[in-house]
């Protein structure tokens, strides 16, 4: 015997609605917790992340010992907080003698797992130590630009993918439209090595050059830190194709008042609002008027005369009676 | 400067140069942070000199420019939305060709000569506005029939909620269930009864699965190797679920049904011998042995027994009559 269960409000329905799979994807979330131990580096990363991210992140405080991404048996925990919150990346921290200050940074299709990669964190310099004009700040939810340095990001596989994750990680909204205005911070990853990338975090200062675009300084600000490269797993094959896939018509816009024909090509139409055209008042100097003017007083001053000669006419004929008796 | 070509992907506000090289690692760290502030600066600028050069629209905040798609391909995070299969009606209405009519909001009201809504509080076609239903020839004498006009609305509706049930089960089926509804079992499936409730197999299902497997070589899978996060066989050698023996509150009609199937086949099978000799005899048995207790009692307390009314036994011979 089944039942169907369905919402009791609109608004459950409108959350149910909002997570569900949809062409056009939401914002990826980020999901921030951390293992049974951890070092005073990792705390501070892991904050610092959740600072920068503070819209669409989700920071964990308990301790979880059994999340180990990597062992086939210790994803489910974290399958089950994804599915929970709704998020699609993670960043998990830990720290041990054999991965001192270890970050797992992953990804999640359909809520399992998708790729990891394992790093670690060296030389972190926290936000807090970078003296910087604090007018320069960059504002939570501004679009960040990227930088990446080097071949590596290209030749190894490792960093390649650390790439994509970064981008994912940092990369906020997919928006249209940018308003220029907005420009604030750019990260800036150098691959110094086949295995370490120095990550940066720097505000944009735009100055004034002699033409339109602006020249760009760059004030270190957040987070500065050395990633090495630990462990990573690829994901599995078909899982990539199905999670690459993309929809090769965009979907359906309506574009109204369009049609085409074979024969015609492309017919628009055009709506034009009603044009009242009798109630319209007319102006003073219009060529027809002044000619209507100017013949309504010739034909005025015709009458006049001619009521003055029928009057002399009349004076006259007068006379002349008055003459001929 | 100009001639290195960075790539620049504008969607994401992003520029990679991939022909840069540290010809030596700058050996201290403020050097190493001030070159790649340079490059990094070098590619910002490069970035900044394609954004101003859209074309841009003026707001109140400032510029605004289109930015196109970006050019990296990101993996999704859910899988694209599955298209529904056609309910029964839609595949109905397809066959015949009948198109979806439009309803107006207001209907007009026979009963009442009111124009109202067509669902819901104050509708047309309401069962508590007839005020009286003319009896006809086909009519029984008992039967009332306002509340035949209830049971056959129930009934519709039923029937209705039926089909929706199965429309939805169709589309679990194929994986496009709306995303706000759940199908959820109500109750326990019962041994060699189909499960209606579409599942996925689910991770452990398939660990179960691989422990089963495990289990098909010749020392039953004990001695194998198992890789790590291999699970073992949860239900070692059970691999079905019976009905208690004792009888719960719901359980006994189930119960009582599957023994009474059971029983029909056997007694359609071999109707020659009814009689279970065995247990005719214990019960025989059994009752000469109370009948001895119960003298033995009333010869003790002999007084009262004479006076004290026969017991009569309530329990009923297996002997058909």
């Amino acid at each position: 015997m089944l039942k169907i269960k369905t919402p009791k409000t609109q608004r459950a329905k409108r959350a149910l609605d909002n997570r569900a799979p949809k062409i056009v994807e939401n914002a990826k979330k980020t999901l921030i917790l951390h293992g049974t131990k951890t070092s005073g580096v990792v705390n501070a990363v892991l904050m610092q992340i959740y600072h920068m991210k503070r819209d669409n992140a989700v920071k964990y405080t308990k301790k979880n010992e059994n999340i180990r991404p990597f062992e086939s048996g210790g994803e489910t925990s974290l399958e089950f907080f994804s599915l929970k919150t709704d998020c699609s990346l993670f960043v998990f921290g830990s720290h041990s003698k054999k991965r001192p200050n270890n970050l797992v940074l992953g990804r999640m299709f359909d809520h399992h797992i998708y790729d990891l990669v394992e790093v670690g964190v060296d030389n972190f310099k926290s936000t807090e130590t970078f003296g910087y004009d604090k007018k320069l700040t960059p504002r939570i939810g501004s679009k960040p630009f990227f930088a990446f340095i080097g071949e590596g990001f290209e030749s190894v596989e490792e960093l390649k993918q650390l790439k994509e994750v970064l981008l994912d990680l940092f990369r906020g909204e997919v928006v249209e439209n940018l308003n220029l205005a907005g420009i604030d911070h750019v990260f800036v990853c150098t691959a110094v090595s086949p295995t370490t990338v120095f990550f940066t975090h720097c505000a944009l200062r735009l100055k004034k050059s002699g033409t339109l675009v602006p020249r760009m300084e760059l004030v270190e600000v957040g987070p500065s830190m050395d990633l090495v490269i630990r462990r990573h797993r690829l994901p599995n094959d078909s899982v990539k194709k199905e999670a690459t896939k993309t929809t090769s018509d965009q979907p359906k816009k309506k574009i109204k008042n369009v049609s085409s024909d074979i024969v015609q090509g492309k017919i628009g139409r055009i709506y034009i609002p009603d044009q009242k055209a009798g109630s319209i008042p007319l102006s003073n100097d219009i060529k027809g008027l002044k000619r209507e003017r100017r013949e309504a007083k010739k034909s005025k001053r015709a009458q006049e005369t001619g009521e003055n000669e029928a009057k002399k006419q009349k004076t006259c004929s007068d006379d002349h009676k008055l003459i001929g008796n | 400067m100009e001639s290195e070509k960075f790539q620049v992907d504008l969607g994401n506000l992003m520029a990679f140069d991939p022909a840069h090289h540290f010809e030596s690692i700058p050996s201290s760290r403020e050097e190493l942070t001030k070159a790649c502030l340079e490059k990094g600066t070098e590619l910002v600028q490069a970035i900044a000199n394609v954004l101003f050069a859209l074309p841009s629209t003026e707001d109140r905040d400032g510029p605004i420019v289109r930015l196109p798609q970006p050019t990296t391909k990101l993996p999704r995070e859910k899988h694209f939305p599955k298209p529904k299969p056609p309910t029964k009606w839609e595949l109905f209405a397809k066959t015949k060709g009948i198109k979806p009519r439009k309803k107006g909001k207001r209907a007009f009201d026979e009963q009442t000569g009111a124009w109202k809504r067509l669902h819901g509080y104050d509708r047309v076609n309401d069962d508590k506005d007839i005020p009286i239903i003319e009896a006809k020839l086909t009519d029984e004498p008992g039967e009332d029939p306002f509340s035949k006009r209830k049971a056959e609305k129930k009934k519709r509706v039923e029937k209705q909620e039926k089909n929706r049930l199965g429309n939805l089960k169709q589309a679990a089926k194929a994986g496009a269930l709306p995303s706000h509804i759940q199908l959820a079992a109500t109750a326990l499936p019962i041994t060699g009864t189909r499960t209606d409730v579409p599942r996925k197999s689910s991770k452990e299902e398939l660990e179960n699965v691989a422990g089963m497997a495990a289990t098909a070589t010749a020392s039953g899978g004990k001695f194998d190797r198992k890789l790590s996060g291999e699970k073992p066989l949860k239900h070692a050698g059970k691999h079905r679920k019976f009905l208690p023996v004792v009888e719960g509150k719901g359980m006994s009609s189930q119960e009582q049904k599957q023994t009474a199937k059971i029983l029909e086949q056997l007694m359609s099978r071999s109707s020659n011998d009814i009689l279970d000799v065995k247990k005719a005899v214990t019960i025989f048995n059994v009752k000469k042995e109370k009948k001895r207790k119960m003298e033995k009692d009333r010869e003790r307390s002999s007084t009262a027994s004479k006076l004290k009314p026969k017991k009569q036994s309530l329990k009923k011979s297996s002997k058909k009559h």
